[in-house]
């Protein structure tokens, strides 16, 4: 078993390289400056929300509503400086409504046990709903004059690394910090680890967990905001795309089990390499959208085969109504 | 007066009633059922020509489509699931029905099929994938759900635009689309026919119960030899071709297939699911939860699209209702049974008056002694739980024990012991019948029959249901004593129905006639019920006329007599009141008087109790059930009585050392045998004045031949 388990971020770790060097010799394009420069820039949001999953997939759950937390706080300090506002009040609403969001998440699956896939799933669409129905004029929300200097947390470069890449590390640096430094970090990998042991040991796993979900929606938020600098807008309509897909991907690919307690912030980096690498390769080999996604849904679902081989789940302590 | 007035609140309220309702399945598909009236009544107010028949028969028409996908979901639901795919199942098989009739013109009856095996087909990937290798539901069916749109999506690339020049005119596959008999769409009469054999399948058929055992508890039906991965896989097969069979339905009315077909629809039909009342999490669903699911959020975003609501509020409301319901759901089941226990125990007005005096030097045929100090124990420590004892001609001893065993002693010294028979539950009072045939009642199964040779029979385990009452009645709860009459009937008491046999001290905290009085023909193996509402029946006795029997009623502290024959049939008579302690069984004395052993004592304070419901109701509710006022069993004793309700003779262990407290006792040979259903011995008093040849069913039947 042992041998298994220390193998799969090396394993997917060379399968990176291994597709990496292929598509570098067989595809023309690939490895130019411009190409690593889209490569990095796209892999960079998807990255950072992977992060956010991963603190919430050790804690044991899951968080479909992130992208929900992408689009739309980003989308309403778009709008806000669009009407008027000013940029720092319109980012503390949208930090704040983030913040609301996450509670509401945390409330939801600590305190009223609904189980997280399901209490996210909703609360996603209560959000994207929202935002739709009264927040924006528009599905794509326009960069306006007022956001002046805000588009540089996207677009250009720090010390010779385009900036989008620097808020990925920063980022990383962040949630490692979280995880491996502070006290709470080791309660999320306890209480993924066996959320019952770490309950009766003493650990408040409930404000934990309500704390894990608004991180990680606070972590989506910037997502959203590194996002909409780089391309100078925020297209709502993400929320409808299968990115949610692709960040599980990220996390479950880097070998981060989905029953919790296990992995880090090095296996969201080595995930999001493989997973911006293939689908980047995907867009030069000019293979449709829908082609893209069949190809991602069949290396996901080969991935969970794997992880539940890898990391089967404990009956012990999985819960009845935990599908 | 205050008293008077209790007395008629508690009489004719029926307090009992909201337990039993609360703990009724059906209460929690009634929830639902008011919400979607609710709704239904909003809408029907707000919306102009909402319940028109055309409008009705269009809302019957999408009923129907979601209602099959709403079936699938709700069995892997139940199977402790989830399918999130159904919306690119529906999308993929809706193209399938019509690429096959379009492009390749296969006829109709043929697409049918293979529109149904393609379902099968991608529910069977699921199926594998959940079932045999055990993946999460929600992560793999979130995966098939991706692949199948995308697989979806490249095949309408190629081939929509030659679905959508095709004009089919085909009768049946117009009928299929929008045809009706009597005004009933055909979607709707197939959903019926499906919704039915579902219920049935469900509720009365064997794979139906063990996806219920499943979705309850997967480990435990995997210990208990069901095929947990087989019948797992065969859930998301079936889910897979009910969205099949809607998707047929969707394309012969509608003929296209867009890009957004089934976008969203796992949303919309597991909001239905869990409005419902299907628990996520399984174990817990019918077929009727799931209709009435469906119809409230097709009311619901029906009526929201009506009244022009932008896309957002719609997506709001769903998943608004969404959460709640799961909510609600999740806080109802954790805290269901703490409810219930709360509510359930529903005591009533008791009064008795002041008890005879049982003190030394108060004299009376109470009085106290110390007459059972020294009798002889038999299977000291070696016994659990005699609730009954009872000797047959060759002067064998028998008991019941807790592990659900009748054990024999050996006569002369009964110091041999065997398991007689092995039953399984506990057993309470014995009788032998003329063939000497053990009869026995066991507490929580039945009435059984024990042959002489050992071999245990049912008798029988139900009677019939009685209309008014809200719990089931028909099975036989708590079983407790029995007589057999010269005719062959027997007589048995059941102690309460409101209670399981671990539970009967509450009953006595609620003092209601909660018992009753059962008949069995032996000779016709009919059951029925004789007198019902008594206060804990338990002792029962044929009086010496053969045509009416004594019983005890344990917390009405009174000995009664009930005619069963004779000119007095069917009348109750009371032969003994207020008595001292609460009485138990009751068996023939050699003098023709009757053995009765009390089994506890009455005690001011439950007696006081007893005048008082709102307090015990309170205490029920507030206090741990540990802690709770009691009916006192630790101390009683035996007494001897005539038909005309005189105590004769009264018989105690004063210092409580060998048996404090006595359920039953039998006389043989002039010994009297007591047993103690908390007794871990059998105890054998030696008679003064008795007839040292008395055999009870030798004098019953005549002596065997």
């Amino acid at each position: 078993m042992k041998r298994f388990r220390f193998n799969q971020q090396e394993i997917v770790f060379a399968v990176f390289a291994v597709l990496f060097l292929a598509f570098s010799i067989f595809l023309r394009g690939f490895l130019t400056p411009e190409n690593m420069l889209t490569l990095l820039q796209n892999v960079a949001v998807l990255g950072i929300l992977g992060l956010a999953m991963a603190l919430v997939v050790i804690g044991r759950g899951i968080d479909i509503s992130l992208i929900a937390a992408l689009a739309v706080p980003p989308g309403l300090v778009l709008q806000m400086v669009q009407n008027g506002h000013s940029l720092p009040a319109s980012l503390l609403t949208a930090v704040l409504l983030t913040i609301a969001f996450g509670l509401v998440n945390g409330w939801l699956i600590a305190y009223a046990e609904v189980p997280s896939l399901f209490a996210t799933l909703a609360t996603g669409l209560l959000l994207a709903g929202l935002g739709q129905a009264a927040l924006f004029q528009l599905d794509v929300v326009q960069w306006s004059d007022g956001m002046q200097g805000f588009e540089r947390l996207g677009q250009g470069t720090i010390l010779g690394v385009p900036t989008s890449i620097v808020m990925f590390a920063i980022a990383c640096v962040v949630v490692a910090f979280l995880l491996r430094q502070t006290r709470w970090g080791a309660y999320i990998y306890a209480i993924g680890d066996n959320p019952y042991a770490a309950r009766v040991t003493g650990i408040p796993s409930r404000p934990i967990i309500v704390l894990q979900y608004v991180v990680a929606a606070q972590i989506g938020c910037f997502a959203g905001l590194v996002m909409a600098a780089s391309v100078n807008s925020m297209p709502t309509r993400v929320f409808n795309s299968t990115l949610i897909y692709d960040v599980i991907l990220v996390v479950v690919l880097g070998g981060i089990g989905l029953s919790g307690g296990r992995g880090g912030v090095l296996n969201v980096i080595i995930g999001t390499l493989l997973i911006g690498t293939m689908l980047n390769g995907m867009t030069i080999m000019d293979i449709s959208y829908a082609g893209q996604n069949l190809v991602k849904g069949v290396v996901l679902l080969l991935a969970v085969i794997t992880d539940s081989f890898l990391n089967p789940r404990n009956e012990e302590t999985a819960q009845q109504g935990d599908i | 007066m205050r008293d008077t007035l209790t007395s008629l609140r508690y009489r004719y309220w029926p307090d009992h009633l909201l337990g039993e309702i609360l703990s009724k399945r059906w209460t929690e598909t009634a929830i639902p059922v008011i919400l979607l009236l609710i709704v239904g009544f909003a809408l029907s107010r707000s919306i102009d020509h909402f319940l028109s028949p055309a409008s009705l028969a269009d809302t019957a028409r999408q009923a129907g489509e979601i209602g099959f996908i709403g079936l699938g979901m709700a069995l892997v639901v139940i199977v402790g699931g989830i399918d999130l795919s159904v919306g690119s199942i529906f999308a993929l098989t809706d193209f399938c029905a019509l690429y096959l009739l379009d492009v390749l013109n296969w006829p109709v009856p043929a697409v049918v099929v293979a529109t149904l095996a393609c379902g099968a087909l991608l529910g069977a990937v699921n199926g594998v994938l959940i079932g045999y290798l055990r993946l999460r539901a929600f992560i793999t069916t979130l995966i098939t759900l991706i692949i199948y749109r995308s697989a979806f999506d490249l095949l309408i690339q190629r081939y929509s635009n030659s679905i959508a020049a095709a004009f089919p005119d085909i009768p049946s596959w117009n009928f299929i689309g929008g045809g009706d008999v009597f005004g009933i769409p055909s979607v709707a009469l197939v959903y019926i026919a499906i919704a039915i054999f579902g219920h049935i399948f469900m509720t009365r058929l064997r794979p139906g119960w063990h996806i219920t055992a499943i979705g309850g508890s997967r480990r435990s039906a995997y210990n208990s030899g069901i095929p947990v991965r087989r019948t797992i896989a065969l859930c998301y097969v079936a889910s897979g071709v009910l969205t099949s069979i809607a998707a047929l339905f969707f394309a012969a009315r509608l003929g296209t297939v867009g890009g957004d077909i089934g976008v969203g629809l796992e949303v919309i039909v597991l909001t239905a699911t869990v409005l419902g009342g299907i628990t996520l999490g399984g174990g817990k669903g019918s077929v009727a939860k799931s209709l009435v699911g469906v119809l409230i959020v097709l009311l619901i975003t029906n009526g929201l699209t009506t009244l022009n609501a932008r896309g957002g509020i719609n997506r709001m409301a769903l998943a608004g209702i969404l959460l709640l319901a799961a909510m609600v759901d999740i806080r109802w089941q954790k805290n269901r049974t703490r409810i219930i226990s709360k509510v359930y125990v529903a005591p009533t007005y008791h009064a008795l008056p002041p008890p005879p005096a049982t003190e030394i030097g108060q004299g009376g045929p109470f009085e106290q002694n110390d007459k059972l100090r020294d009798v002889e124990l038999i299977g000291l420590g070696r016994i659990e739980a005699p609730e009954d004892v009872i000797l047959d001609r060759n002067n064998n001893l028998y008991a019941g024990s807790r592990h659900g065993d009748i054990m024999r002693f050996f006569a002369p010294d009964y110091q041999r012991m065997e398991v007689f028979a092995h039953i399984g539950g506990q057993p309470l009072g014995m009788a032998f019948d003329r063939q000497d045939n053990l009869y026995v009642c066991i507490g929580g199964m039945g009435l059984y029959r024990i042959t002489p040779d050992g071999t245990v029979e049912k008798a029988t385990d139900e009677t019939n249901r009685s209309m008014h009452s809200v719990n089931d009645d028909s099975r036989l709860r708590l079983a407790d004593d029995l007589d057999i009459t010269d005719d062959g009937l027997i007589f048995f008491s059941e102690a309460t129905v409101r209670y399981e046999m671990d539970e009967w001290p509450i009953d006595g905290l609620e003092a209601r006639g909660n018992g009753r009085i059962i008949c069995y023909d032996t000779k016709t193996g009919a059951t029925h019920t004789a007198l019902r509402g008594l206060k804990f029946p338990n002792g029962i006795c044929v009086a010496s006329d053969g045509q009416s029997i004594l019983f005890a009623e344990t917390f009405g502290c009174s000995i009664k007599r009930l005619w069963f024959a004779g000119p007095k049939k069917g009348q109750v008579e009371v032969v003994m009141d207020n008595l001292p302690g609460y009485p138990d069984n009751i068996n023939l004395a050699s003098d023709g008087n009757y053995w009765l052993a009390l089994v506890g004592m009455r005690s001011p304070s439950l007696d006081l109790a007893w005048k008082m419901p709102g307090f015990r109701r309170r205490m029920a509710k507030r206090v741990p059930v540990d802690e709770w006022l009691f009916p006192n069993i630790n101390t009683g004793c035996v007494v001897k009585f005539n038909e005309q309700g005189k105590i004769l003779e009264s018989f105690w262990d004063l210092r409580g050392e060998n048996h404090p407290m006595i359920t039953s006792m039998r006389e043989h040979r002039g010994y009297l045998y007591l047993g103690g259903i908390m007794n871990n011995r059998i105890g054998r008093y030696k008679l003064d004045n008795a007839d040292p040849n008395y055999v009870q069913y030798d004098k019953r039947w005549g002596k065997a031949s």
